[in-house]
């Protein structure tokens, strides 16, 4: 179920896909496509091979990161495009530039550029003027005044350049009026440049020229880390924006047929949706009954009977006939736009969460400027001149400049993300490891997250292996998860050819004495169906009930057990009947359990939770857990689970395997504990230097080996988060 | 004295070559997609197969 993304969207020969085609010069054409699923290098030589293939087409790129095939060449068919690479096993739809941001990582590009700046620039004026505090004994007045001149042509300008990031992320904290880290970062790097080229003019040799591109170099390679891994986050929404960018088939008064973006339809409009297809507006059935997988709206995996003129929410899977429904709303008003801007409200939730590093900014930044007006104080009161007085105070705020904090989060980050990629949890945003350190509670989702989500038959042995085979030829005609769960009981064989489908009953073939059905209790005349949910009768033989039951994730035992050894309460909240409930609860031993949870009561428990301030780890897979998932401290979506879902969550899983939760929260509460020694050490390395500079001891030479060294150790400090992964 | 002046000028041409590598890699796009040419690599060209 889960493969079926929000897009149910399947090109046919017949859909005019021109409008998507772009000029790309030298006569030829380009056709952007949306690629999902593609993950190795397999999947790019696939991809890549199978579209050169195509007829027409010259070359073919797609970009890994986001997922965005590239197709030049002469008279292209995208709709055969579209075809072939759905043919490799991928899901590929038009790339539609007015939805996606097309813009690509602009900021991420700028980080780098500034970073490569102040690279050139730090190793160009360190050249000219560490040689100085080095050798400078021998150099005359004159001559050390040029070289001081020249380190300050590269580097004023380089720096004014480069850190550009923070003066302009100071600007921002300063007109909102709250202190971050970025204010006495462009102060020292000001100040450091205006007390250069007034040593440097008055022949003085205290320059700090070197000092303030290191430091913006350094600074950058943390401003770096952190804006890379956010903007994973940001990729995850462009994705949700992408996947309503869905086509679907217009029906014409007078019969024609158009393919449209679903964004361009309008109340009253006709769709054709086949089977497979997601209704992507609500609407009415226009035509006849059909089956409907309301997994989004309920949760509920079984298809249900819908009958003709029924309303119908936008994300209903169509299972059964092909039918037409009648747009009743645009798709900015359907449920899906609901959903997604449900999941907006989440995020500003989130957003209110106060990273760590804003936090010790918040003590940090009073404190050092308090310091530093003292030692001025000082100097005064001492009856120091005003001019080394000043020399004072603004060295402190120099030496003090959160070098090291600013690379102390994002570096831990960085490792734990890779640590957890490695052992197959996908984390998409920093501060998502700092909020898994603090939660207190895990809620569970049942179907699809503590069990497979998948109903498997399980009285098997007490039918008749003659029975269940004629009954499997008849399932395998059907995509119905019963008829495929039966299916996969009987193994591998031929499927009958003359099976009718019959809405909101079941199957059937022939007829008299030998006519065969599979279906509901009611429709095969069963009696007393109990939980049997699946019935097999042929001719006037007795019917036969096949029962099914969710199969709990092996490891999901083991899991809570785990979780409750760490010091956290579990709970499990489902949309199923609470008989079934109750069984899973019972087997993976959690006590603590609702049944029957719509998916807005699933969401409004999450909010009741962090009202309470309790804080909670959501792990859920379906569309109907996207809301909770959103809602929730932090959240966590196995690999299986439906597109939004995996968006709406802060970190998914990779295989179907449960215990990686419990990896990840081990490796967020030791990076937690990790940063929280960064901080600790990046202090101490300053408060070692502030009484030099207080003062009036501190050389350049000095500020420069606390800064390096200061960042140094703080990164080998986050690379030990890299071993251990044994235990 | 001229000496130093010729080093610390061709050290500067140098240095901004390497500099403007950096930013025409970057505005051609090269660094657009990391985790994409990290995997090319693997790939057999068809020829060597």
């Amino acid at each position: 179920m889960g493969a079926i993304g929000l897009s149910g969207f399947r090109p046919e020969q017949a859909d005019d896909l021109s409008r998507y085609l772009k000029d790309a010069g030298r006569g030829e054409e380009r056709f952007d496509v949306m690629v999902k699923g593609a993950r190795c290098a397999g999947c790019i030589a696939k991809i890549e091979r199978g579209v050169k293939a195509v007829p027409g087409v010259r070359d073919g790129r797609l970009n890994l990161s986001t997922g965005k095939l590239v197709v030049t060449g002469r008279s292209l068919k995208p709709e055969t495009i579209l075809r072939y690479v759905r043919d490799l096993g991928y899901d590929a739809q038009p790339f539609d530039a007015g939805e996606i941001l097309d813009a690509g990582d602009w900021e991420g590009r700028f980080l780098l550029r500034c970073m490569a700046v102040a690279g050139f620039a730090t190793v160009f004026t360190m050249g000219l003027t560490d040689a100085i505090w080095y050798g400078g004994g021998d150099l005359g007045t004159e001559a050390r005044r040029n070289f001081f001149w020249l380190a300050g042509a590269i580097s004023i300008p380089a720096t004014l350049y480069s850190a550009q990031p923070f003066f302009q992320a100071a600007w921002r904290s300063i007109r909102s009026a709250r202190a971050g880290m970025d204010v006495p970062i462009s102060l020292a790097l000001l100040l450091s440049l205006g007390m250069s080229i007034y040593q440097t003019a008055t022949d003085g040799a205290h320059t700090y020229f070197d000092a303030s591109v290191m430091l913006t170099f350094l600074l950058l390679i943390g401003r770096y880390l952190d804006h890379r891994l956010r903007d994973r986050a940001r990729g995850a929404a462009r994705h949700l924006l992408a996947m309503q960018t869905l086509l679907v088939r217009r029906q014409g008064p007078d019969g024609t047929i158009q393919t449209v973006p679903a964004r361009e339809l309008m109340p009253g409009d006709m769709v054709m949706l086949a089977s497979g297809d997601r209704a992507p507006v609500n609407g009415m059935l226009a035509d006849r009954g059909t089956e409907l997988d309301l997994s989004l709206v309920t949760g509920e995996v079984l298809p249900q009977a819908v009958a003709q003129g029924a309303l119908v929410q936008a994300g209903s899977v169509v299972t059964g006939l092909p039918v037409l429904l009648q747009a009743t709303a645009r798709v900015e008003d359907s449920l899906i736009a609901d959903l997604a801007r449900l999941l907006e409200a989440g995020q500003q939730v989130r957003n209110r969460y106060v990273r760590l590093a804003d936090r010790a900014a918040r003590a940090y930044v009073p404190g050092v400027f308090a310091l530093s007006v003292l030692v001025m104080a000082g100097w005064l009161i001492a009856g120091a001149p005003l001019a080394s007085a000043v020399t004072s105070a603004i060295t402190i705020l120099i030496i003090t400049c959160p070098c090291a904090l600013g690379l102390a989060v994002p570096a831990v980050q960085v490792v734990a993300t890779e640590r957890l990629f490695r052992k197959g949890v996908f984390v998409k945003s920093g501060d998502a490891l700092e909020r898994l350190a603090q939660i207190e509670k895990v809620v569970f989702d049942k179907t699809g997250t503590l069990t497979v989500g998948n109903p498997v038959l399980c009285d098997r042995e007490r039918i008749a292996p003659e029975i269940l085979d004629r009954a499997a030829k008849l399932a395998r005609a059907s995509r119905h998860p019963l008829a495929t769960a039966l299916a996969d009981a009987a193994g591998p064989g031929e499927a009958a050819s003359d099976v009718r489908e019959v809405a909101g009953s079941g199957l059937e073939r022939g007829s008299g004495a030998d006519l065969e059905r599979l279906g509901s209790a009611t429709w095969c005349g069963a009696e007393n169906p109990g939980a049997v949910q699946l019935w097999y009768r042929r001719g006037a033989e007795a019917p036969v009930g096949f029962r099914f039951e969710d199969r709990i994730r092996p490891d999901a035992k083991a899991l809570v057990r785990e979780l409750e050894a760490k010091g956290l309460s579990v709970e499990m909240l489902t949309g199923d009947v609470p008989l079934i409930a109750a069984r899973i609860a019972g087997e993976v031993g959690i006590t603590d359990w609702q049944a029957a949870v719509r998916p807005e009561q699933k969401a409004h428990h999450l909010e009741a939770l962090a009202k309470a301030n309790i804080r909670t780890l959501m792990v859920g897979d379906g569309l109907n857990d996207a809301a909770a998932l959103a809602m929730a401290h932090v959240s966590i979506a196995p690999g299986t689970a439906a597109d939004i879902s995996q968006k709406a969550a802060d970190m998914v899983l990779r295989g179907g395997d449960l215990m990686p939760i419990a990896e990840a929260i081990a490796v967020a509460r030791k990076a937690r504990r990790l940063v929280l020694e960064n901080f600790a050490l990046a202090l101490a390395y300053n408060l070692t230097a502030i009484p030099l500079a207080a003062l009036g001891m501190v050389t350049p030479l000095i500020a420069a080996a606390t800064m390096a060294g200061s960042s140094l150790l703080v990164t080998l400090n986050a690379l030990r988060l890299m071993g251990g992964g044994k235990s | 004295m001229t000496g130093i002046a010729l080093l610390i000028a061709s050290a500067l041409l140098v240095g901004l070559g390497a500099l403007g590598c950096l930013l025409w890699a970057l505005s051609s796009g090269q660094y657009e997609d990391l985790e994409g040419d990290a995997q090319r690599i693997l790939i057999d060209r068809p020829e060597d197969q």
